[in-house]
Order: C-alpha cells, then structure tokens, then sequence
C-alpha cells in the first residue's frame, strides 16, 4: 500500500475509521443520523451544492486562504516555516469552512433551526454568521467557564443573532456543552440540525467535517508547490481539539511523504494519556478514570479543552500515519507572543499550541532545514485579554 | 428460546391480567439508596430499574442529572453500585439502566459477568443502539443478562421490528422525544409508541420517559403493558423523601394502574 493510500477517504461501514468511530446515540437520534448521512452524499454529489458551497466560501468567507512563508521566525528557527492562514478567512478562524456547508445542508434537508456547542466561541460564532446569513434561527450552547473567559464571542454571537445559552452541568466547559446540545436535538431533531464543531460525534459528523475542511489541506498542498518549487513539505502540523483543522489539513496530505503532526494541550491531551472509549456518540480516546467516568480537561486554551479526540485522529495514530504530541500552556503563550514579536501575527491560542511544538522541535526532531507546514487555525484578537491577564 | 427471569416474571405477571411498574432509582444516591430500593420492591414494582450514574448523561434531564452527579460526588462506583445489588433481595427482578461507556471500560464479559453473579437480571444502555449492539448483547446473553433495546418515536416501522425481536426482558418504548424528566401532561407520542410496539411484538411492552404522575401512568396502560417511572421517584428522592417516601409514591402508582 503507497502511504496513505487507503487513509482519509470514505469512513469503512457503519462509520468505522478502524475500530474506532460508529455511532451510539439514544435511539431517538438514529434516523436523522441516518438522513443526515444520505443528504450529505446527494449533496456532496451534487455540481449545484458544491458550486454555491466554492462561492459563498470564495466570496463570502475569503477563500482561498493564503500560505505565508515566515522570514524572521524561519530564520531564528532554522526551518522553512510556512502558514496556512485560516485566521484570514471570514470569523476568523477555519471553522467558517464546515458552518457553511452543514447550514446549506441543513437548508437543503428542510431544518431552519441549528443548534451548535462551542468552546472558544470560534464555532460558535460561525455558526452564528452562517445562520445570519442564510436565515436560520440559531441557538448555541457555550459552559459557563468558557462564557466566563470568552466573553466577547458571546456577544458577538448575540450581535449576529443567535442566542447563547449558558451551560451549568458537569465541569461547565466544552463537553458539558455537547451533552446539552445532544439534549436538545433528542427533543427536536424532526426540525433542528445539529451543528457540530469538530470532527467528533455519531457517523456521518467525523466525516462530513473532514470533507467540509479538507479545502484547507488541499489548498495548501498547491500552494506549496507553488514555494516549494513542485515539493511537499517534509512536516505538516496543526492543533488538535476535536481534530476538524488538523483532519482537514491532514487530508490534502496524507498521501504525501510529509510527517503529519496533530498537536494537543497537554490538559486535554486524549492521544497520549486517554484511553478508547465511547462518549458523544463515537468511539475513540478519552480522558477518564477506571471506572470509565470522563475526566475534566484542563487547558489555556477554551477551544482544545476537551477530553476526547474525533475518532479518525485515534484511528491515524493507531496505525501510526500521525503523531500526536501536546504541548503545555507555558510554551504556548511563549510560543504566541514569538509570532507576534517574529511575523506581526497574534494567533488564537490553539495553533500557539501547533507553535510551540514546532519550537521545541526545531533542530531536533524537525531537522535544520526542513520545510514546515502549519495550519494557523484562527487569529489571536479573541484571546488577547485573557493572554494580557495570564502575563502580567 | 429460553427466557430470561425477567421477561419471564413480567410476562407471567402481564398474562395473569397485572399491569407493570419499574420504578428508576440512581444507585448510590445517598446512604440509605439501598433501602430504598427495597421498599420500592415491597410497595409494589415489579421490577426495579438501577441507575449506574456516568459523567455525561446524554440521554437525562436535569433531576437524573442532579442525582448522577450526588452520587458520583459521595463516591459511587459501578463496581460499588452492583456489589450493593447482591444484597438487595429486593423480591423482584433488577435491571441496571448506564451508557456505554461504563460497560465498554469494564469489559463486555466482565461487565455480564459481574451483573450475573450480581443477581440482575437485565441490562438497559440506551446509547447502544441495536446497529452497535454486536460484543455486548452476545456476551451479556450467554451471561443470562437480558439488554433491554429502546424504541423512539422516530423509529421507523422495519425498524422498530427488529428491535422488538432483538430485545431481551421487555422493550423499552421511550414515550417522548426528549431526555428523562417530568412533563406536564402525557405526550400523544407515548400511546401511538405504545401501539405500534404492541403491534409488532409479544413480549411486554413498558413505556417511560415522561410518565411523571399516577393519572399519567394510567392512561398509557390503557395501551401499554406498563411504564417505568424515574425522574418523578428520583426528584422526590433529592428532596429527602427516603425509603418511606419513595414506598408511598410507588404505593400511588400502584393503585393508579390497578384501579
Ligand atoms: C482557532 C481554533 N483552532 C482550533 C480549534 C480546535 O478545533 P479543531 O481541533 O476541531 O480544529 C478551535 C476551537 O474552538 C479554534 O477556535
């Protein structure tokens, strides 16, 4: 088999990435899971959806993208560093690229209502500006931890017209909000569409968000050989939260000769202390304790605090296509406050945490000369206050 | 096919003209949760469901929630939990009610296994639906532990027929589209769940999720063989209603349903 060969197409049967993936959900959620998977085929398959999905996200969301080629940081680094700059598109961040299809899917299977979990307040906020702009009521349920320390996205999804709602279950941060949302849609889903944020949940989300982002990877790898002189670069790294930004990336790649590197919060870091199991409708790794109860995560970083991996990121490690290292808060606000210094980019704190690997493999793992690409997932201007509160 | 105890006990009991009641209670919800299970045995159940609380109750409102949460916070374990269900002689069949999660960590075999040895009689994991059910039906089978499947609303019909074959004990029709609570008033969904299942299958059917009162009750056992009552038990049970409580609220139901 050619590297890859197999890796990041169709999920196996049943939504399988390996053993991992599937989808457990409470009965009641069966048949929309499974509209869902056949609207999503049609659509995928359908010149129309794709045509108005490439202009909304050309003209609309800012696409493509760029890849700028760091100087000052490359040099300090010894690298060839290069950027996907998803912090350009449209909110700021690459999760408008999979809100704007799920809400023209949603519109397409007759669903006017969204609900979507948000963390940072990132996902939130696009799936708030996807349903502004095609019409949609939009409700989004954030923890009252990340309310707390994301305050400015709440208001901006309000700006936009959605409605947030504070959830004040379990350890109040990200997976609390999927457990509320997961319950709303038990109750609605004959009118609602579940928006998820990540390549997470029941078959078919794993893989229509890493369909929905792999415009990033594919992108990018023309762009490089573009720079690169008709080469792929030898390192391709992205953050890891639920995995959408790394998978996207991941898939214009996995193919290639390229090193694949998804990094985590070393709190949240479900790839190197979690264990398979089975929460919020797919199997995977989790954080959690023997009796298989799921552990808090802990992280700087609201968007990768949580305690759980989308299921083909398991399934890439397991068969050892991708490597998935975490880095801690420390090195990330290092490794924040360097690009901003080096290039005159603030990135959010998550693609920091993509940073800060790259730093502290630069010359190691990453030899003198290599040429890097990393997805800088969103910009930084949500988390400039809180990173202001941290240092001083 | 040889019946397991409890569909045999609620088959016996519906075919001598009995309407059932499976009152939820969330194991290790505070010191006494064991007796409580005991006088809801002897107030009138005809089994007992028995929540093991996980982390992130998916499938639960905010009173199961609540009471998921005490629980794990005073230290209940599933291992705790069913250890204590040995002990129980409750007088009735017990059916353990967690997600996946619990019984996937634990191991499908042993997790039957220690179920069996246990004394329970059945298992209910409502976020294993019948496509994923592969590993953990057959071992618990072969254990004798019955898993009991959910039927929705939504349920399409072919659907709903196999799951009413595939299920063990009774089928669970869940009576409203929604998570576990309390509803004002019963929702047209429970008897037409109700109806469709009676249509399709022989084994008894119990309807719960949303069955919150004695007139409640009363009405979806004009159609159903039974209900299973939880967050209306367990929200009296946060209030501090003890074993003596839960007994005169069982008590209630029981007259309601056999009047
Ligand atoms: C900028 C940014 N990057 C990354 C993530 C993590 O998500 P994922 O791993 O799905 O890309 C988030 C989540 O909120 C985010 O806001």
């Amino acid at each position: 088999m050619s590297i890859g060969g197999e890796l990041m197409r169709g999920p196996e049967r049943h939504g399988r990435f390996g053993e991992f993936g599937g989808r457990f959900v409470p009965e009641s959620l069966v048949p929309a899971c499974e509209e869902l998977e056949a609207g999503f085929e049609s659509a995928w398959a359908d010149p129309a959806f794709r045509g108005r999905l490439d202009d909304l996200l050309g003209h609309y969301g800012g696409r493509p993208t760029p890849v700028t080629e760091c100087g000052r940081l490359s040099e300090l680094l010894g690298i060839r560093l290069l950027l996907k700059r998803e912090d350009l598109a449209h909110t700021g961040s690459h999760k408008l690229n999979n809100v704007i299809g799920q809400a023209l899917l949603a519109e397409r299977m007759g669903k006017r209502r969204l609900i979507a979990e948000t963390g940072a307040g990132q996902h939130g906020v696009a799936a708030a500006t996807a349903a502004a702009l095609l019409g949609l009521e939009c409700l989004v349920y954030m923890g009252a931890v990340d309310v707390e320390r994301q305050g400015l996205n709440v208001f901006r999804m309000e700006l936009l017209g959605a409605e947030v709602r504070t959830v004040q279950s379990g350890s109040r941060t990200l997976k609390d909000a999927i457990n509320e949302a997961l319950r709303d849609w038990v109750a609605t889903v004959e009118t609602t569409h579940y928006c998820i944020g990540s390549v997470m949940g029941p078959h078919p989300y794993p893989y229509i968000v890493r369909e929905l982002q792999r415009i990033i990877g594919d992108e990018a790898r023309a762009q490089c050989h573009e720079l690169l002189g008709g080469s792929d670069p030898d390192v391709v790294v992205a953050c890891v939260g639920g995995g959408s930004n790394a998978a996207g990336t991941f898939a214009g790649f996995v193919d290639t000769g390229a090193r694949l590197v998804g990094v985590e919060a070393a709190g949240g870091a479900a790839m190197t202390n979690g264990v398979p199991g089975v929460v919020h409708g797919m199997r995977s790794r989790f954080l959690q304790d023997e009796d298989g109860q799921i552990l808090e995560a802990c992280s700087v970083s609201a968007g990768l605090d949580y305690p759980g991996v989308g299921p083909e990121h398991a399934y890439l490690g397991a068969v050892g296509r991708a490597e998935y290292p975490s880095a801690e808060d420390s090195e990330v606000l290092a490794a924040f406050r360097l690009l901003a210094e080096t290039e005159g980019i603030i990135p959010a704190l998550e693609p920091a945490h993509a940073l800060a690997w790259v730093v502290r493999e630069a010359g190691k793992s990453i030899p003198k000369g290599s040429a890097v690409l990393m997805t800088l997932s969103g910009r930084g201007d949500k988390d400039v206050a809180l990173v202001r509160k941290l240092t001083q | 096919m040889v019946r397991g105890v409890l569909e045999k006990a609620l088959r016996d009991r519906r075919d001598a003209g009995r309407k059932l009641l499976v009152p939820y209670v969330t194991g290790g919800l505070g010191r006494d949760w064991l007796e409580v299970v005991r006088a809801v045995g002897a107030a009138g159940a005809d089994a007992i469901e028995i929540g093991i609380p996980f982390s992130d109750p998916v499938m639960d409102g905010p009173v199961i929630q609540r009471a998921s949460a005490e629980a794990l916070n005073s230290g209940a374990t599933p291992s705790g939990i069913i250890a204590a269900l040995a002990r129980a002689d409750a007088g009735v069949p017990l059916v353990v009610m967690t997600y996946y999660n619990i019984v996937f960590r634990a191991g499908h075999r042993r997790m039957a296994r220690t179920l069996a040895e246990a004394g329970v009689s059945g298992a209910i994991v409502p976020d294993l639906p019948i496509d994923e059910l592969n590993g953990w039906g057959d071992e618990a089978s072969s254990a004798g532990v019955e898993t009991v499947l959910l039927v929705a609303p939504t349920t399409p019909r072919s659907r709903l027929k196999a799951i009413c074959a595939r299920s063990r004990g009774f089928v669970y029709g869940v009576g409203v589209m929604g998570v576990t609570g309390e509803r004002a008033s019963l929702s047209a969904t429970a008897l037409k769940v109700a109806t469709v299942c009676k249509e399709e299958t022989d084994i008894p059917v119990l309807i719960g999720v949303g069955i919150s009162s004695p007139e409640q009750a009363r009405e979806v056992i004009a159609v159903a063989d039974g209900v299973v009552v939880g967050s209306a038990l367990v929200h009296r049970l946060l209030e501090g209603a003890g074993p003596e409580g839960a007994a005169a609220f069982v008590a209630e139901l029981r007259a309601a349903i056999d009047a």
